[in-house]
């Protein structure tokens, strides 16, 4: 029972750093019905900038401005590499996102010199902490309750606010949002902007919990955060989050199973699964309307 | 108030527009109509700034407009209800009003109201997504839309279109109503009855080029009108 407890309460936390992630899919293929393969890489640097940030900044200090240079990441590589390709095809934008991917892969590795690199501890984050007879780190009960409070300021940004509204707007139709004076590149930005300050967040959730970072760290999270924001129905903010908890507490439950080795392949089965019986995911959007 | 002089556009790999000049006075009713694929579209959505030109010049209020992007035309007082209206169907009917205001600072709640009043059907539907709207509730979504950013030029492209002959006359007479509150119009139409009816002053035009200018009243009798667009 305690180990059950501890299995899904370490799920749940996985959950929801694959949340953080997703929504960042999401979000960007709401808009510009672009897969930014690169996501998950921003994730990585994310991790490697705290890891080095850390050694001459204090923490309350490099926390951040690791997230302020997240953001900034993410809002330089829209600007450099799929702006210039609006008004091409969007298999164009897409391999510009798989060359965004790669640089930063090999970036990292030209930095680190492939050695991983131990992640800072933070405190309180990484500190043990032993309920109902599980023991288990702090992150694991605070990511839930983070993710949570984001995803649930992000929904009252999106539903609520102007900028919202012209994010859903532009999502729909980018001509008439022009025509409503609308700057689309603005809210392009912004969308990359909010996608990348949440991947900070997940990063710092993620590797405190793994303590270290590696040039392919971001390639396993993405893929399976891109696989939650399929199964959620990808363009949908609620349905990421709800397929990253589904697969974050399916994986960690397979892995604390007898068939540990198969917990990677249960979500790339589902991913299949999915995309083979219903591929607009749990809540994808409907594409009928009315003309 | 609009001039518009040798405007040559391209669109689709062809000249769509091939050198037109018109004005609109303010004040007025002004349509363009013609056949598919005449430059009429291409026209409204070059002066919206959708469409860079090729050449010529669009001039409004005195001050050079030609080639702004669109949040600057809306700006100076310009806005276009695009063909097939295309409201936010995922929006609801306030907030399509509302994004129709984008770029306003200041409060809505009167203009909000004067949309209501000249279209008593989306006061009643105004929490509904607009997606769930019958075709001329869309129509009048997408005119009170553009009326929120306070416009000086409404364009319309095609408001009858795809619309029952009933609720095209309807649409009719609220843009007469909105231009006798003041709101200068340029409509283009295929519905060349209705437009001519309609207009104070009226052009043709046929692959890009203004083949006849005249008031709305004089075109309804040319012979040449009459066999081309009004069977």
């Amino acid at each position: 029972m305690e180990f059950f407890l501890s299995i899904l309460l370490s799920g749940i936390s996985v959950g929801g750093q694959y949340a953080l992630i997703a929504v960042g899919y999401t979000m960007v293929y709401g808009i510009l019905r672009l897969i930014n393969f690169a996501h998950g890489d921003v994730f990585m640097v994310a991790g490697l900038m705290m890891v080095y940030l850390s050694a001459w900044l204090p923490l309350y200090l490099s926390v951040p401005v690791v997230l302020l240079l997240t953001v900034a990441l993410g809002f330089i590589i829209e600007r450099v590499a799929y702006k210039p390709l609006r008004a091409s095809p969007r298999m164009s934008v897409m391999i510009s996102a798989i060359g965004v991917s790669y640089l930063l892969q090999n970036l990292a590795l030209y930095i680190t010199g492939g050695l991983p690199q131990m992640y800072p501890r933070l405190p309180l984050l990484s500190d043990s902490v032993t309920i109902g007879g599980a023991t288990t780190r702090v992150v694991t009960l605070v990511t839930p309750f983070l993710v949570l409070l984001l995803v649930l300021a992000l929904t009252q940004l999106i539903h609520h606010t102007k900028i919202g509204m012209a994010m859903r707007a532009v999502a729909r139709d980018f001509e008439t949002s022009q025509l409503m004076g609308i700057r689309i590149n603005s809210v392009i930005s912004v969308t990359f902007i909010i996608g990348s300050f949440l991947a900070g967040v997940g990063s710092m959730l993620y590797f405190s919990n793994y303590a270290t970072v590696i040039p392919v760290s971001g390639s396993m999270p993405g893929l399976k955060a891109f696989v939650a924001a399929v199964f959620g129905g990808i363009g949908s903010v609620p349905g990421a989050v709800i397929g990253a908890f589904l697969i974050g507490i399916c994986e960690t439950l397979i892995k604390g199973s007898d068939y540990t080795v198969f917990s990677d392949a249960f979500t790339f089965a589902l991913l299949i699964l999915i995309l083979a019986v219903k591929p607009t995911g749990l809540f994808g959007e409907r594409t009928a309307q009315k003309v | 108030m609009l001039n518009i002089e040798n405007l040559r556009v391209n669109y689709g790999g062809i000249e769509a527009v091939k050198g037109i000049s018109f004005s609109v006075p303010k004040g007025e009713i002004v349509t363009l109509i013609g056949a598919n694929g005449a430059g009429k579209s291409t026209t409204l959505r070059t002066i919206a700034g959708l469409v860079r030109p090729r050449s010529g010049t669009i001039r409004f209020e005195e001050s050079d407009i030609t080639g702004l992007s669109p949040d600057r035309i809306v700006e100076q007082g310009i806005t276009l209800v695009p063909e097939g209206r295309r409201v936010f169907p995922d929006l609801t009917v306030l907030e399509n009003l509302k994004i129709g205001a984008y770029l306003r600072r200041d409060k809505l709640d009167e203009d909000i109201r004067w949309v209501y009043d000249l279209f008593p059907r989306l006061k009643e539907r105004s929490w509904q997504a607009a997606g769930t709207l019958s075709g001329g509730e869309q129509q009048m979504l997408a005119v009170g839309r553009a009326l929120m950013s306070r416009p000086k030029l409404m364009m319309m492209d095609e408001p009858s279109l795809g619309l029952a002959p009933l609720i095209v006359k309807g649409i009719f007479e609220i843009i007469r109503e909105i231009n006798r509150q003041g709101v200068t119009i340029l409509l283009i139409e295929q519905n060349a009855n209705m437009a001519l009816h309609t207009a104070h002053t009226a052009h043709v035009l046929e692959t890009g080029r203004l083949t006849l200018s005249g008031s709305g009243k004089e075109l309804l009798r040319d012979e040449e009108v009459r066999r081309a667009y009004l069977g």
